[in-house]
């Protein structure tokens, strides 16, 4: 299941709700890039996540938002068209709105 | 693969429909096909045809309309959202006494069984929203 958030963690409980799915993929687009940035509140969260996720960001919102320079390690990126395999790859999708 | 994408965020609003189009203009430059694009809620303001947004803003709707005309995409905007919202085509105007119309070419107004029909025929169902 891919599980695409397009919310901050600081401002909506989606990324907490996914991490509850228990495993699966994540795509972080939009303002939920922010839950990839080094430093955050949620940084231990989304880290002791990374055995049971594998987490993607989009790139473009990463950049747009200034933080492409402390993404934390281990969230891979992807422009649209890694979004649109991400997509194809996994079998379902949900976008947390 | 058929890729089907549901929109119910107006332009504009916050990212979901910038989102959506770069998206779906990301299927169709990877060889996929894109079964329909059924908008919703306050999705449905992106049909409108009278948007006058500044020159050096993107043209939300026209954004649409080109990509639909370039591959024949079929936009489908919900009845029900857009007798709530004002979005009007001849059909629409005349059912319900408007004395205009404002949809945008190649949309069309129908009913939700597009958007479970979408669901169905399609391999992906990707939800864009805010």
């Amino acid at each position: 299941m891919l599980h695409i958030i397009n919310k901050s963690p600081y401002d909506r409980p989606a990324f907490d709700s996914v991490l509850k799915t228990g495993e699966g993929t994540i795509l972080l687009i939009e303002d939920g890039v922010y839950a990839a940035a080094k430093g955050g509140a949620v940084e231990p969260k989304l880290k002791a996540a990374m055995g049971k996720f594998k987490i993607y960001a989009l790139t473009p919102d990463v950049e747009a938002r200034g933080i492409a320079d402390r993404v934390i390690d281990g969230v891979m990126q992807v422009d649209y068209a890694g979004f649109v395999d991400l997509v194809a790859e996994n079998k379902t999708n949900q976008s947390w709105l | 693969m058929k890729f089907a994408i549901l929109v119910s965020e107006g332009p504009y609003t916050h990212q979901a429909t910038d989102t959506a189009f770069l998206f779906a203009q990301a299927v169709l430059a990877k060889g996929h096909e894109i079964f329909r694009v059924f908008f919703y809620h306050d999705g449905v303001y992106n049909a409108t045809r009278l948007t006058t947004p500044p020159r050096d803003d993107r043209n939300v709707v026209e954004r649409w309309t080109k990509l639909a005309e370039a591959h024949c995409l079929d936009m489908v905007v919900c009845v029900a959202a857009a007798q709530r919202r004002g979005i009007v085509d001849e059909g629409e105007m005349k059912r319900n006494g408007k004395d205009a119309t404002n949809l945008a070419e190649p949309f069309r107004i129908s009913g939700l069984g597009q958007l479970i029909e979408a669901g169905i025929q399609a391999d992906r169902l990707v939800v864009f929203g805010d």
